[in-house]
């Protein structure tokens, strides 16, 4: 083949063509490969509401409970823990929850449903650690004026018995509360709330 | 004395006229000239190779008797270490090699700091070098979550996480990520999956850290550039007159090396594979329990100045993405390297007084991140863990005024010795 008469402004618009098409190609081709890593139908289907039993829960006592892979706390509160809880407000980063997570019904001033029972899920809301229940008053690590509550050993995210976060915490919002209701007085269903909201 | 690239008899001949086998053999080994005057620090190069390709050895074997799932994975590891013939030696090689790959490499990046090897013509070379490093701490990472123990679980959530403190899409990424709505069956089995790939791609940009190296010439504890200084030595009149070649002189010097870093490793692997919790951290006996947290969780020592950085940033204004992005830019510092240094000399041993102490400072800085990032937290190792991120980053956000007015001493033409 002869290089007479070869147009090379065709030649150009045809490679840069077949170059744009060929990458649109390409990324089509990227589709199956990125989307297989999403959550299966399967992963989704397993996040079904489970019950917690707290019949036998006493005053101060923690139950932990799985939901979706997570931990799920149910804590009895004491009078004492439900009277500290107010005086804690100046050292809280979002005392009133506004900027957290919670059904509508337990945006109040102890974060639940009934005022002993804090129903919450159990995983910081800085890098997802599962904080330890702390409910010795002044423990040493923790200074004297710890009233009891949670202690994040990831990075040291503290919150109060509600789950609120204090301020100057890597922390930045309050413990996720699920949607939950009460099927009687001893039975909690976890991430089902009948669609109260 | 011409180059005879080819052979055309016998066997040799016969390949070398169909494959560049000689030329290869004389251009980046017999014939490769690399400067006489390397010191100890020369060993971390070829130790790194040793390193990578004991993991990826060690690896193919252990993937052999191991089950990536989330029922079976950690019983896996303890019937690896119980039931299969030399089991625990190929676990203990791969968990220990582990620890000795990042050893190695943090040494052979000193060594890069001190004699100025990302200078002018090796800044790609350096970049290379830098993205291999973060490959490395990917497939870390990745490897991190298969024996699915207490840390192996809490470690991933954390890390992951990361992702989902990117503002907007972040919760997306880190779904995607998992492939579940927490670390899971699916998260281990896919990070099975790129904990085995990842090593080839590293070995591929090892090959391409070496083609540019080659290209380059390496550099000394001089800083001299030998391919600019006269020409000809006793094996060629072209060849630099202060290069040797490759090939006896430091193939020999390497084997020694590998012989010394053979003694401290095994003694290691056999005496002490946890090495008091380091190398192999205490509730990683202990099987994944997504309910609980361990009272105290850290991640492996290579990764703890990084951790350091991102617990020392608080949260403000309802996210915790700014101490994610500065432990990101903690990283992303290094890739300036080349650019930020305005001295006139490369080695440390003709920079002045002000670059040794920024150097001092910065490595000290390091190191003790590296033991805050293990510790628990509190106000006070907090507040250390800031000054020592601030330190971090003036080493190199300072170097381009501090290089500049140091008193160097007038670097030689050629190397000494």
């Amino acid at each position: 083949m002869s290089a007479e008469g070869v147009d090379l402004k065709r030649r150009r618009v045809l490679t840069i063509a077949v170059s744009a098409v060929g990458a649109v190609g390409v990324g089509y081709a990227l589709v199956p490969f990125v989307a297989s890593m999403n959550p299966s139908a399967r992963a989704k289907a397993m996040g079904a509401p489970v019950e917690a039993d707290i019949s036998k829960l006493e005053a101060g006592q923690l139950l932990r409970v799985k939901w979706r892979g997570n931990p799920v706390w149910v804590l009895r509160r004491t009078e004492q823990n439900l009277k500290d809880l107010p005086t804690l407000e100046a050292k809280l980063a979002d005392p009133k929850s506004a900027i957290s997570e919670q059904p509508e019904y337990c945006k109040n001033a102890h974060r639940s449903r009934k005022p002993e029972l804090l129903v919450a899920i159990g995983i910081c809301t800085h890098l997802g650690c599962s904080p330890s229940y702390r409910p010795d008053v002044g423990a040493e690590d923790l200074g004297k004026e710890w009233k009891g509550g949670f202690f994040c050993p990831c990075h040291g995210s503290t919150f109060d018995l509600a789950g609120r976060v204090y301020a100057g915490v890597p922390a930045p919002k309050n413990l996720v509360i699920p949607p939950y209701r009460f099927i009687s007085d001893t039975l909690i269903l976890i991430g089902d709330d009948g669609g109260a909201a | 004395m011409a180059t005879q690239e080819t052979t055309t008899t016998g066997l040799l001949g016969w390949i070398d006229e169909r494959f560049p086998l000689t030329k290869v053999w004389k251009e980046h080994l017999a014939e490769y000239y690399a400067p006489k005057n390397f010191n100890f620090w020369y060993f971390f190069g070829s130790l790194a190779l040793l390193a990578l390709v004991n993991q990826i050895v060690t690896g193919i074997w252990l993937a052999m008797s191991y089950k990536p799932s989330a029922a079976e994975a950690f019983a896996s590891v303890e019937y690896i270490m119980r039931d299969v013939d030399w089991g625990w030696l190929l676990r203990y090689l791969h968990s220990t090699g582990a620890s000795a790959f990042f050893i190695v490499v943090y040494l052979h990046m000193f060594r890069g700091l001190m004699y100025g090897s990302y200078r002018k013509p090796r800044e790609l070379l350096w970049i290379i070098g830098m993205i291999i490093y973060i490959m490395m701490m990917a497939t870390a990472f990745f490897g991190y979550l298969l024996p699915w123990g207490q840390m192996s679980f809490w470690g991933a959530q954390v890390i992951v996480n990361l992702f989902s403190s990117i503002p907007l899409v972040g919760p997306d990424i880190a779904l995607w990520i998992r492939g579940d709505y927490v670390i899971s069956d699916v998260t281990l089995n896919r990070f099975f999956a790129f904990h085995f790939a990842f090593p080839f791609i590293l070995a591929a940009l090892v090959f391409i850290h070496i083609v540019a190296l080659h290209k380059v010439g390496s550099n000394n504890p001089d800083g001299v550039e030998i391919k600019k200084g006269p020409k000809g030595n006793r094996w060629s009149p072209t060849a630099p007159a202060d290069g040797i070649p490759f090939h006896p002189y430091y193939t020999v010097k390497d084997i020694a090396g590998v012989a010394g870093f053979f003694i401290i490793f095994l003694a290691i692997v056999f005496f002490l594979p946890d090495f008091f919790g380091l190398f192999l951290e205490k509730p990683n006996f202990e099987p994944a329990n997504p309910l609980k947290t361990p009272d105290h969780i850290a991640p492996v020592w290579y990764f703890t100045p990084y951790y350091a950085i991102l617990r020392a940033v608080p949260s403000f204004a309802g996210t915790q993405f700014w101490g994610v992005a500065v432990m990101g830019l903690a990283l992303v510092m290094f890739f300036f390297l080349p650019w930020l240094d305005r001295s006139p000399v490369k080695s440390i041993r003709y920079k002045g007084p002000l670059f040794k102490i920024a150097l001092g400072v910065f490595a000290v800085s390091f190191v003790i991140l590296a033991y805050l990032g293990m510790q628990p937290a509190s106000p006070v190792k907090t507040l250390i863990a800031q000054i020592c991120t601030a330190l971090y980053f003036l080493f190199f956000l300072l170097m381009p005024w501090y290089s500049k007015i140091d008193k160097t001493k007038p670097a030689p033409e050629r190397v000494t010795q």
